[in-house]
């Protein structure tokens, strides 16, 4: 759609703005096409470099879980079941903990403490992802490995989950360090969130006698329910695609397995691994096609995420 | 009606305050400690050679990272150049022209989206966009993939920033006889600086520090590098690189590297904060 023409008053020439203004307007216009157009022209081009790929494998491709440069063979099998493994424990770990901060800014800290505690841990989100690779397989995969596996072991093992040798890295590493990574996202929107809701919604609880955690969990959070949601969802976005930090501690093995302690990969983490010394057409086109599924899950999410919040701040702004 | 002693409904009020003050509390330490580490770990490695020589071969001591600091600061900078004036407009059009059209709805929520987009796709894109075409790794396709990682940042701070000045000062530029574009470009955008100026630099901290888009579009090199048309050395994907292998010394200069990129991203995202909080005031 054009932008709107401008409004020229009748019979009065405008001498030099008319020309100069449309321009203007036209240039912007250009300019604000392309954030959507690159957004489009990357699944096009995602869903024509896999083509080969799908053809070649159909359907079983996303779910086999052969993955054999040497014979051609690919499936996403196990980069799918990886970061979806991955991403829920670092939600697992990362939502009750992101709402806690949320409380904690908003109705606990006084107001000087709010503000550092919150500059502190927005800084946590500006951390580079391969920082995080490095602090975590340097530092926390051996502090998992020493302390906290076979504490685990000792009283979980008789879980399938936490079964096998304490080697530090591996599937549960990954998902914490992701937790970390993704906490500040959900909680500064969900902060954001619970101090939208109207002080008078909340003083009206007070006032029956409700403790702060009755008023969070009776009022804000059903208030807000909508918006948190949104932080969520956000906040599982960036966790699936996250690729960095994930490669350097998830030891990289195209397998499944029961046991959070085991190596494994996802999809971020294998393309990370694979893509620059991928030669023949078939697995290029079988990585791309794995960015391919990332596009997609990542999109639909973002969409969702992006669905809630602005019904959240459509609702709100008409007020209560 | 009988009431419930207050009892129980106290303590669990204390739990939960401990578990967010926990939480809190939590998240900094991780902060400090990922700080910590990389400090301790990075200051050994940072002396004049890191910074002037070029790497060594795997297993010969010394030698820096100069090649990769420059190319770092090259890449970056070229995917500013592309980024800003695009992004720039583009907020100036859903700020001041779109009147909540469907376009300007559709734009503003595709930046949302691409905002949160993996960086591992964005490099996908222009592996096959440009290092397919050329035959070869090279700087141009690294600059594209972070020049559009840029874009939706620099788009929509631009224009929440426009959006936050008053009408009153376009309406009386515009009485004065200024065309829409000089009232846009000279003083809106004045009255906006500083956080354009946000916008822009949180914009270069994010992907100064990118990794993944990185990783097949300008590669690394050990080498000095004369154009974009060749691979790029640069810090991140060598902190990858050296990590990954089993020399100590390249794994102090890859602590070296991570020191000198988180000091980087930290303190431009403080600066951005810092002029933040002047346009509120």
């Amino acid at each position: 759609m054009p932008p709107p023409p401008l409004t020229v008053v009748k019979g009065h020439k405008v001498k030099t703005s008319a020309g100069g203004d449309r321009t203007f307007r036209w240039l912007t216009f250009f300019c604000s096409l392309l954030v959507p157009l690159v957004m489009l022209a990357i699944g096009l081009d995602l869903f024509l470099s896999s083509w080969p790929a799908v053809k070649q494998f159909g359907w079983r491709f996303f779910f086999s879980q052969e993955w054999n440069p040497v014979l051609q063979e690919f499936g996403a099998g196990s980069s799918i079941f990886g970061t979806l493994v991955s991403t829920l424990i670092a939600m697992v770990i990362a939502v009750p903990l992101s709402l806690a901060i949320a409380l904690f800014l908003v109705e606990l800290a006084p107001p000087r403490v709010s503000r550092t505690v919150g500059t502190l841990i927005e800084l946590l989100a500006a951390v580079p992802s391969i920082i995080f690779g490095m602090w975590g397989l340097f530092v926390f995969a051996p502090f998992m490995a020493h302390y906290v596996q076979p504490l685990l072991g000792k009283t979980l093992g008789f879980l399938p989950l936490f079964q096998g040798p304490p080697m530090g890295i591996g599937m549960l590493t990954a998902g914490i360090i992701l937790a970390f990574m993704v906490l500040p996202f959900i909680s500064a929107i969900t902060r954001d969130v619970f101090q939208l809701v109207p002080p008078v919604v909340k003083e009206s609880a007070f006032g029956m006698g409700a403790t702060t955690w009755e008023v969070t969990y009776k009022v804000t959070i059903p208030y807000g329910l909508v918006g948190i949601i949104g932080a969520v969802f956000m906040g599982l976005g960036r966790a699936l695609g996250e690729t960095m930090a994930v490669t350097f501690v998830i030891g990289n093995a195209h397998r499944l397995s029961a046991s959070l302690f085991s190596p494994g990969n996802t999809i971020a983490s294998t393309l990370a691994n694979e893509f620059s010394e991928a030669t023949e057409p078939l697995y290029v086109s079988s990585l791309v096609a794995l960015g391919l599924v990332l596009y997609l899950i990542t999109y639909l999410v973002q969409v969702v995420s992006q669905m809630m919040l602005r019904r959240m701040y459509r609702a709100w702004s008409v007020g209560l | 009606m009988k009431l419930r002693p207050p009892t129980g409904r106290r303590l669990t009020n204390l739990a939960v305050s401990i578990w967010a003050g926990g939480s809190a509390l939590l998240g900094i330490l991780i902060l400090f400690w990922i700080l910590y580490v990389v400090l301790a770990r990075g200051l050994g490695a940072l002396n004049l050679a890191f910074f002037t020589q070029m790497p060594t071969p795997p297993g010969i001591s010394g030698g820096g990272l100069a090649n990769a600091i420059v190319g770092t600061l090259g890449l970056t900078a070229v995917a500013t150049l592309i980024a800003v004036p695009m992004g720039l407009m583009a907020g100036v059009y859903l700020a001041e022209f779109s009147d909540d059209s469907k376009a300007g709805d559709f734009s503003r929520f595709s930046a949302n989206v691409l905002m949160g987009m993996p960086s591992i796709i964005v490099g996908i894109f222009a592996y096959t966009l440009v290092v397919v075409p050329l035959g070869h790794f090279s700087g141009y396709a690294g600059a594209l993939a972070l020049a559009i990682l840029m874009l939706p940042v620099i788009t929509r701070t631009t224009e929440d920033m426009l959006r936050l000045v008053p009408n009153t000062l376009r309406e009386s530029a515009l009485a004065l006889g200024a065309p829409r574009w000089k009232v846009t470009l000279v003083i809106v955008f004045r009255a906006a600086k500083s956080g354009l100026i946000t916008g822009i630099l949180l914009a270069v901290a994010r992907v100064s520090g990118e990794t993944a888009p990185l990783l097949f579009t300008a590669l690394n090199s050990p080498y000095w590098f004369s154009s974009l048309g060749e691979p790029i050395p640069n810090l991140t994907v060598t902190i990858y690189n050296y990590a990954m292998s089993p020399y100590p010394d390249w794994q102090q200069k890859a602590w070296g590297a991570s020191l000198l990129i988180t000091s980087g991203v930290l303190i431009m995202t403080i600066l951005a904060r810092f002029f933040l909080r002047e346009r509120k005031a």
